[in-house]
């Protein structure tokens, strides 16, 4: 992948630009629909699905609250087991160490499980810098990379592409990476499947290093998990002899009784399976098994200051399912790229701000504004985080981080709505004014100028009433004929 | 019981006959409405746009109002969800101790229309006459802030003459959202043109829901593609009868 997010206009002018393609919004309407659907048969399979929720959301709970020492228990038992652990406080950190152990092994390129993790520190372009290919191999991930583009779900990378669109990216691209498409590729999904196996193949039998994420880290024993659909994770993590995982801090979980509760609530939600084809887990270091050297990379980059915020901290608790993006009626419309980074859709318009912090730019600033806040994300989440409380909770510091200076129109509008909406009296004054007003301005102009445009380009306006309700009980004495 | 009509600011300055409406509806099952002058605005539009200290003012206008009822009665699903979601942590960021004290009186007693008429009322035959073709949208906030479940639509299915129709994908949101619709204007319209897509393919001659606002965005596109299709509020088809009609 060698595109980037850096640089994204705020979302209104992203979300424009995807609304106006129409290939994009078919695409994406039929996948999220197709995984809603699935996603909505495999719960409604498990009667106690509220009470797993519940336990999930406990369960991370505790965790955020003693993080130090669940992660302090962690590095000691992988230490025990045989793994070296690092600790990285942002995005440059972590790329500098997984380019140093490419380095210490000679190794000009690595095999990489698909992760969130090292996609949100820019890994692959940081390692390209230092001469190292970094090779995606999961399938979606491997057709955005291939059509150097850049991931559009967390779940379903390359959700924006149809079959068509990826056999051109394959016929075109796959030679520059290594074997090329056979030579009369059609779009079927099995010709499709068998060109990427024998892609990736001899980049798995060549590859001396790997590089993976991890789902759950459990703290007690040391072991590390990888939940996944197609195999490819399981040859990155066990055929090349040096392997490093960069592990969001949050990944902690107690122990092994732990994981039957998200290893539940994770593929349902997630692809909507009852168990995902493959769960990988390692425990350090095992002689003549597997890789030989192991390395863990223990990721901070926001997540302590996510953990200071006393609403938006419940973001930590995210599994990385994606089933809010598929029930998101403003992501299902407009795509992930709007979003601006590799977390999109409602998590992402909470996740990007909690981790860079708000104020930091007007295009993190636009992402919790990203939501008609219809509260269909909390409803699917399996580990049942509010997203629609921390939205309104970071509009508030979004609000806050730009105090100072002169008020914007919107600061003076929200100041005299909070006057006249502070004494009776002064409401029916003003709808007096906006009576008269309002009636004149649709009698007048069916489109508004200004910013009530943004209202009367697609819309009507209501006609304002003759009278409001209250001037019509205050005259009536409310015994009037309702 | 003494009952008090939160008609809604919406409602109040915009659309007075769904507030009458209300009035009818309610006395015409044995409810004696008041209407306290003293109310304003629930505050959400400023604290879902982020500037929650502006909602303390509405806030103290609105409990000045409400406390001491029985029972508080609006046609609107969201801001029912703000006064029961939203005004204690308004209150608790104001730092006022006796006005958190106050919310929490206040807030349990407000009910949206269709909460009031099935719980506390037990009626679903509120004796309405509806003869057309209606399609009901559940809005947002009243189905998944609130629950209010199927009561609408139970109330819907016991008015005469009516002939209710699914609409398609209803449970998912129209766009509206408030300072979205214009703050996000493009896709706050995508998402209400696939609604009122869906609305027009139910062959309806009205469209119900239970929130003005929801229906101000629907309302708006339908009349802006010459559709035909009219948009009610639930509370001006269950005041309707065979005398009165809308």
């Amino acid at each position: 992948m060698t595109g980037t997010f850096v640089g994204m206009p705020a979302f209104p002018t992203a979300a424009r630009d995807a609304l106006a393609d129409s290939q994009l919004r078919g695409n994406l309407a039929r996948a999220t629909g197709t995984i809603r659907a699935k996603r909505a048969a495999a719960v409604a399979e498990v009667p106690e699905w509220e009470a797993l929720r519940a336990a999930g959301a406990a369960i991370k709970d505790d965790v955020l609250l003693h993080l130090e020492d669940y992660l302090v228990q962690l590095e000691a038992s992988l230490t025990a087991s045989g793994a070296t652990v690092h600790w990285a406080r942002d995005a440059a950190e972590a790329c500098a160490i997984v380019a140093a152990v490419a380095k210490a092994h000679d190794a000009d390129e690595v095999v990489k499980v698909k992760s969130m993790a090292t996609q949100e520190i820019g890994l692959n372009e940081a390692l390209a810098e230092a001469g190292i290919a970094a090779w995606e191999t999961d399938l979606a991930e491997l057709i955005v990379q291939l059509g150097d583009d850049l991931p559009s779900h967390i779940l379903v990378p390359a959700i924006h592409r149809n079959r068509a669109e990826v056999r051109e990216i394959f016929q075109r691209a796959m030679g520059t990476a290594g074997r090329p498409a056979p030579d009369g590729l059609t779009d079927e999904p099995a010709e499709l499947a068998a060109a990427a196996r024998e892609h990736l193949r001899e980049k798995f039998l060549r590859a001396k290093v790997a590089v993976s994420g991890a789902n759950f880290a459990v703290a007690d024993s040391g072991t590390l998990v990888v939940v996944e659909s197609e195999g490819n994770g399981r040859m990155c993590l066990t055929l090349p002899e040096v392997l490093v995982s960069v592990v969001g801090i949050e990944k902690v979980v107690p122990t092994w009784a732990d994981l039957d509760v998200f290893l539940q609530l994770l593929p349902r939600s997630s692809t909507g399976e009852r168990m995902n084809p493959y769960t990988s887990t390692w425990t350090g270091v095992t002689p003549g098994d597997g890789p030989q050297e192991v390395h863990v990379v223990l990721l901070d980059n926001g997540r302590t200051r996510a953990l200071a915020d006393q609403v938006g901290r419940q973001a930590l608790r995210c599994i990385r399912c994606s089933a809010c993006l598929n029930v998101c009626p403003v992501y299902s419309r407009t795509g992930g790229h709007a979003y601006g980074s590799v977390y999109p859709g409602p998590i992402g318009a909470i996740l990007n701000p909690l981790l860079r912090g708000v104020g930091v730019d007007d295009q993190v600033d636009s992402l919790p504004y990203a939501s008609s806040l219809c509260g269909a994300c909390y409803d699917v989440c399996p580990v049942a985080i509010d997203i629609p409380s921390v939205l309104v909770e970071l509009r508030s510091q979004v609000v806050d981080a730009h105090r100072g200076g002169l008020p914007g129109g919107e600061a003076a509008a929200m100041s005299a709505a909070s006057w006249v909406f502070g004494r009776a009296r002064r409401l029916a004054a003003a709808e007096r004014v906006s009576g008269l007003t309002g009636r004149l301005a649709t009698r007048l102009a069916r489109r508004l100028p200004g910013p009530a445009s943004a209202w009367t380009d697609a819309r009507d306006l209501p006609t304002p009433p003759r009278e409001s309700f209250r001037a019509w009980w205050r005259r009536t004495g409310g015994g009037g004929d309702a | 019981m003494r009952v008090a009509l939160m008609v809604t600011c919406i409602n109040d300055a915009l659309f007075p006959e769904r507030g009458r409406a209300v009035v009818r509806l309610l006395r015409r099952l044995g409810c004696e409405v008041e209407f306290p002058q003293g109310q304003t605005c629930c505050g959400q539009p400023m604290i879902n746009s982020g500037y929650v200290d502006q909602a303390v003012p509405p806030l103290r206008a609105f409990v000045s109002a409400f406390e001491g009822y029985d029972a508080v009665v609006a046609p609107s699903g969201s801001c029912v969800g703000s006064a029961r979601h939203q005004h204690a942590l308004v209150a608790r960021r104001s730092g006022d101790a006796s006005l958190v004290q106050r919310v929490a009186e206040v807030s349990p007693k407000v009910y949206e229309l269709s909460e009031f008429l099935v719980d506390v009322l037990g009626v679903t035959d509120v004796g309405a006459y509806f003869p057309h073709r209606v399609t009901y949208h559940p809005t947002c906030h009243s189905l998944r802030m609130l629950g209010v479940g199927d009561r609408p639509l139970a109330l819907l299915r016991a008015v005469r003459g009516i002939e209710l129709v699914e609409l398609p994908a209803a449970d998912e949101c129209c766009g509206f959202g408030g300072t979205f619709a214009v703050k996000n204007a493009d896709t706050s319209v995508a998402m209400g043109s696939d609604k009122a897509h869906h609305v027009r393919s139910t062959g309806a001659e009205v469209l119900v829901a239970g929130d003005s606002s929801c229906l101000m965005h629907i309302g708006g596109l339908l009349s802006r593609q010459r559709s035909g299709v009219r948009v009610l509020h639930l509370a001006e088809v269950l005041a309707a009868t065979e005398k009165v009609s809308v």
